[in-house]
């Protein structure tokens, strides 16, 4: 019988980071394509990084940031009693971290794919900013906010590198799917690393299938009314 | 009354363009902002309704200041109370025709005003229409119609009967005269359309190379007030010999007239054509 307890763990951290990430990027996306300038070009770089960066980079970095000497650990440490390394909200946070641009990006191309005249009308007709955000523009993004959000909860499904740098391997704690995959293998146990393989393959596969399926949907209610 | 002196340097497609206009509308008017492409008019609409930040200038609306650059006064667009209907309609796709209208209705508003705007625009039986099924001259209707809803102080029309052909257009002029003899909106119109301008304007605000170059009513304007008749501006299309003379081919307006006469005119000159009695 295979340990169930690391998809547990990684739906939980999946489910947790794409809330948060949703929360976040849809302020920053809406920023992001209204602006123009170096400032705005500087944030989106910054937040695209994740992209490219190898994901031992950021984690290295996170690691840095978390221990109780780094600046943020040792603050969290005195203030909060609060350690974030190699605990479950330091990997949350990093998932964040690492899946920000999967978020961001497909939102951003949404709202800038969106007529202005959209947003004037709503300011035209006595409408706020968040009432035009949430009532206008959003509801017309609709398969970018899907985008942005299976993809997110695929990303972090997936994530090794950032969550090994910064949470190791502690079942029930740190340890997610990815990890029990390896840490299998590492020991040998080809029968579970199948297992735990084959189900993440699955799940991976059940999450697009279901993104292009939606859009579809999405799309012919478009086109059809 | 609605009084605007605006200033602004306009990126166009010739380059540069310093805008510079003032004008006074009465309240209850319908005026033409009238002019060919690129003089402005558009981001004279824009800048009335807040969603362009002029250089300088005022405007006042009803003894509100809208915009002041000397105060630094600048009221956001939603503080405003404007009705605008934009070129593409701006129509909002994740609601039926209805709730287009009803998101336009303010705090303490009853939803009778809706139903009775889209009884004078005739859309009662499309109300529960998603936008993506409309046709241009229905979508028109519910742009109207929404602009009109939070009963604006000042009704802003950017070409909105550009986008429809020649048969929808009549109705549509039809609907928009209605409405604003109707709710006697202050209202700006803008046009390239000379037959619309004149159709439906009380005052036409003539603009050329960024400023106002005269305003008044549109038969002083457009046919001059010479007290001989009238006179009607025209393109030559061709000349052709007749007789001891010449026929000119001329394009006036979307007609095409033969007219006598003397000499031989070149192609594409502008020609004043004047008519002495109407039959």
């Amino acid at each position: 019988m295979i340990d169930l307890q690391p998809f547990w763990l990684t739906i939980k951290l999946a489910t947790l980071t794409t809330f948060i990430l949703l929360a976040v990027s849809i302020p920053l996306a809406s920023w992001l394509s209204q602006k123009r300038g170096v400032f705005k070009t500087v944030v989106q770089v910054v937040a695209g990084m994740p992209l490219v960066l190898p994901p031992s980079v950021i984690g290295f970095y996170l690691l840095l940031a978390f221990s109780p000497t780094g600046w943020l650990g040792g603050f969290l440490e005195t203030h909060f009693n609060t350690r974030l390394v190699f605990s479950f909200a330091g990997l949350v946070i990093g998932s964040v971290v690492y899946s920000l641009p999967f978020m961001v990006y497909p939102i951003q191309s949404g709202l800038a794919s969106l007529p202005p005249s959209l947003k004037e009308a709503s300011f035209s007709l006595g409408k706020s900013r968040w009432q035009t955000l949430t009532k206008v523009l959003l509801p017309n993004i609709k398969p970018a906010l899907l985008s942005g959000i299976v993809l997110t909860m695929a990303h972090t499904i997936g994530e090794f590198g950032v969550v090994l740098m910064i949470g190791g391997n502690i079942p029930g704690k740190t340890r997610v799917a990815s990890i029990a995959v390896y840490d299998a293998v590492e020991s040998m146990d080809y029968h579970n690393a199948n297992a735990y393989a084959l189900i993440l393959f699955a799940t991976s596969f059940i999450i697009l299938l279901a993104l292009y399926f939606f859009n579809y949907r999405l799309q012919r209610v478009k086109q059809h009314g | 009354m609605v009084k605007f002196s605006l200033t602004k340097t306009l990126q166009g497609a010739e380059g540069l363009l310093p805008l510079c206009v003032q004008c006074n509308i009465q309240a209850g008017q319908l005026v033409g902002l009238y002019g060919q492409s690129g003089a402005g008019k558009t981001s004279i609409l824009r800048m009335l309704a807040g969603f362009m930040q002029p250089e300088g200038g005022e405007i006042i609306c009803n003894g509100q200041v809208w915009y002041s650059g000397s105060q630094k006064i600048y009221v956001p667009p939603q503080k405003r109370n404007v009705g605008f209907v934009f070129q593409d309609y701006a129509l909002f796709p994740n609601m039926n025709v209805r709730q287009n209208l009803l998101f336009a209705l303010q705090k303490g508003q009853g939803a009778g005003v809706v139903d009775e705007l889209l009884a004078l625009t005739g859309l009662d039986g499309l109300q529960k229409h998603k936008i993506q099924t409309l046709s241009g001259g229905q979508k028109q209707r519910v742009a109207l119609a929404r602009a009109l809803v939070r009963k604006p102080a000042l009704l802003l029309l950017d070409e909105p009967l550009s986008a429809v052909d020649n048969a929808l257009r009549a109705g549509l002029q039809g609907t928009l005269a209605q409405l604003h003899r109707l709710y006697k909106v202050t209202t700006v119109l803008v046009s390239h359309n000379i037959h619309e301008v004149a159709k439906l304007c009380d005052t036409v605000i003539l603009l050329e190379a960024g400023g106002v170059k005269a305003q008044g009513a549109p038969a002083e304007m457009f046919f001059g007030n010479n007290g001989n008749g009238h006179t009607l501006t025209g393109i030559v299309l061709g000349t052709q010999k007749s007789g001891l003379g010449f026929v000119a081919t001329v394009l006036v307006g979307d007609e095409i007239v033969k007219i006598p006469c003397a000499e031989d005119l070149p192609k594409g000159q502008t020609i004043n054509v004047g008519l002495q009695q109407l039959v």
